[in-house]
């Protein structure tokens, strides 16, 4: 398989980047580097990142809002300058609308808990698609349980696009909220976002859209999409876990109860009764993630240094490709659209009588991290009759050199059940 | 290569043992495993005081480990009492895969176990304690 003969060159080297993260210096078991193509189930953390949280709890650690000392007063303002740097990252209109949660499922389930109930009532519809992780599809299921409204899924067609007929005879029905999210986990589609959020405003529907995959990996503007809430985790895009966002509508979030209750989100408590915060603390009770909040600025910082235009540029490089080596291979079967500006860097494929969790074993074998399963996307394994796939997942510090070992890994894995 | 596949286990899982649905049936049982979707079903006939296995059957979709270990398995059921069934050691389920058992294929090695388990005691069967099993295969010298 001759990589080699790329007609265009990658836009930076990712081999080069792997210096930048620890975790490539740890020996693996197999004896051979480490090639890590699961950075959409969670993403190493490169030395800026870390250094960043030894340095908040070192140097920079108090609690946040409260102390009258120098120390939390600079907690406080690194801690509101992670909020100010997420928002410029995200293209929000203003940092008072970014609301620090711990991940895109709890970003969602804010939403659902606290706008949904709200709003949503016997009659209403909720418009989700098949192709959803189940922190897009969960949530919206119990909300429709508890308020009566009625949830209903956009189809996919066989390539893994949203079928825009099916799309446009399910907004004609007037959904109320349409939750889809901007790139699949389990199949590697992009959404047309900014399309279908104006045919669903049109629809009279708010959008909620999930991020997660999309933020970390290519350049993502909510304003320009016009989606009204925006969903996403931080250690997809090479920050610590324990810290995601949701991005909304100031008018919306003005509008809204709290979801969790307790501390920093009051302005005045009495036995009788409770003032809400201004937002966004309005929606963080408690003590939020101090030292994470300064990790995530600097994993923002590390990316906005590549670019991501350039993420996503050697992303696209790297999936033409990856998708073209698989196609070559006998016995494998891609999922998801065969078009490079329809597709991120995360490829679903299943090897012709060898179960997926079998592949990763061996894989695992030959110092190939992927992910084996449904992903936590079951409906999108029945829509094409799996149960579970192989997904390869593509990110700063991969190349070439990657794939090439990816194909190894197949070859390998066929030679072991003797199916090529 | 990894030694998780060796011949044994790729030849119960190309050409299965017990393979099918007994029908009519005495005992049945279906589960999944929850980290994977793989899928298992066995069906059982007892003697006339229904007390012993005379026959045994697994069906399902799955990875060579959890298929390799419900052939495995079933191979040793035909003539054992309930109490016997239910008294299972699911160590010895494990070991009997004479191949190492990593904590993240653990629960495709056991997902015959509790299968089984099901068909016995119901639905009320619950997944062994991995901690303990793999703690017990440390303590057993098996490869790391």
């Amino acid at each position: 398989m001759a990589l080699e003969q790329a007609t265009t060159p990658d836009v930076f080297d990712g081999a080069a980047l792997r210096a930048d993260f620890p975790v490539f210096d740890r020996p693996h078991r197999s004896g051979r580097s480490l090639v890590y193509l699961d950075s959409a189930a969670s993403a190493p953390k490169p030395r800026a990142v870390i250094e960043a949280l030894a340095d908040a709890y070192g140097h920079h650690y108090a609690n946040v809002h409260r102390g009258i000392y120098e120390l939390s007063e600079d907690a406080t303002a690194r801690f509101e300058g992670a909020r100010r740097a997420l928002a410029r990252f995200i293209g929000a209109p203003s940092e008072r609308e970014v609301i620090f949660v711990r991940n895109a499922t709890e970003a969602i389930n804010l939403v659902a808990f606290s706008w949904g109930r709200t709003n949503l009532g016997p009659g209403d519809l909720i418009l989700s698609t098949e192709m959803e992780h189940h922190a897009n599809l969960v949530p919206w299921q119990q909300l429709a349980a508890a308020t009566g409204a009625t949830l209903e899924y956009v189809r996919l067609t066989d390539d893994g696009r949203l079928d825009p007929d099916d799309l446009a005879a399910r907004l004609a029905k007037g959904p109320r909220l349409v939750a889809i999210s901007q790139v699949s986990n389990a199949l590697g589609t992009i959404n047309p976002v900014a399309e279908i959020t104006r045919a669903a405003h049109e629809a009279g529907a708010i959008v909620v859209l999930d991020a997660a995959q999309s933020v970390p990996h290519m350049p993502v503007d909510v304003a320009a999409l016009g989606v009204d809430f925006a969903a996403l985790s931080g250690h997809k895009m090479l920050g610590p876990s324990g810290i995601g966002a949701l991005w909304g509508r100031r008018e919306l979030l003005d509008a809204m109860p709290p979801f969790m209750t307790g501390g920093s989100m009051i302005t005045r408590v009495t036995l009788e009764g409770t003032e809400w915060n201004e937002v966004p603390w309005k929606f963080e009770a408690g003590t939020p993630a101090i030292a994470e909040a300064a990790g995530l600025a600097a994993a923002i910082q590390y990316l906005e240094g590549i670019g991501m235009a350039n993420v996503r540029a050697h992303e696209r490089f790297l999936f033409e490709h990856a998708w073209s080596m698989l196609g070559d291979l006998p016995g494998v079967r891609r999922l998801g659209p065969d078009d490079a500006d329809a597709h991120a860097g995360v490829i679903s494929f299943v090897l012709d009588g060898i179960h997926p969790h079998d592949v990763a074993t061996i894989f695992d074998g030959e110092g190939v991290a992927v992910r084996a399963g449904h992903h936590c996307a079951q409906p999108v394994m029945l829509r094409y009759d799996l149960p579970a796939t192989t997904r390869a997942s593509f990110y700063v510090y991969n190349d070439l050199d990657d794939i090439e070992r990816l194909a190894d890994a197949i070859r390998a894995t066929q030679r072991v059940f003797a199916t090529a | 290569m990894d030694n998780l596949y060796r011949d044994f286990i790729l030849e119960h899982y190309r050409a299965p043992h017990n393979r099918g649905v007994l029908e009519p049936h005495d005992l049945h049982f279906a589960d999944s495993n929850p980290t994977c979707g793989d899928e298992l079903s066995m069906t059982i006939q007892l003697d006339e005081a229904k007390q012993r296995v005379v026959d045994v059957a697994h069906d399902g979709r799955g990875c060579a480990i959890s298929q390799a270990s419900a052939s495995i398995l079933t191979d040793e059921l035909r003539g054992m009492s309930l109490d016997e069934l239910r008294a299972l050691d699911p160590r010895e389920v494990v070991e009997n895969l004479g191949v190492p058992i990593g904590p993240a294929r653990l629960k495709c090695a056991l997902l015959s176990y509790k299968v089984l388990q099901g068909a016995v005691i119901g639905a009320e069967a619950r997944w062994p304690d991995e901690a303990e099993i793999l703690a017990g295969a440390n303590e057993g010298g098996s490869a790391p």
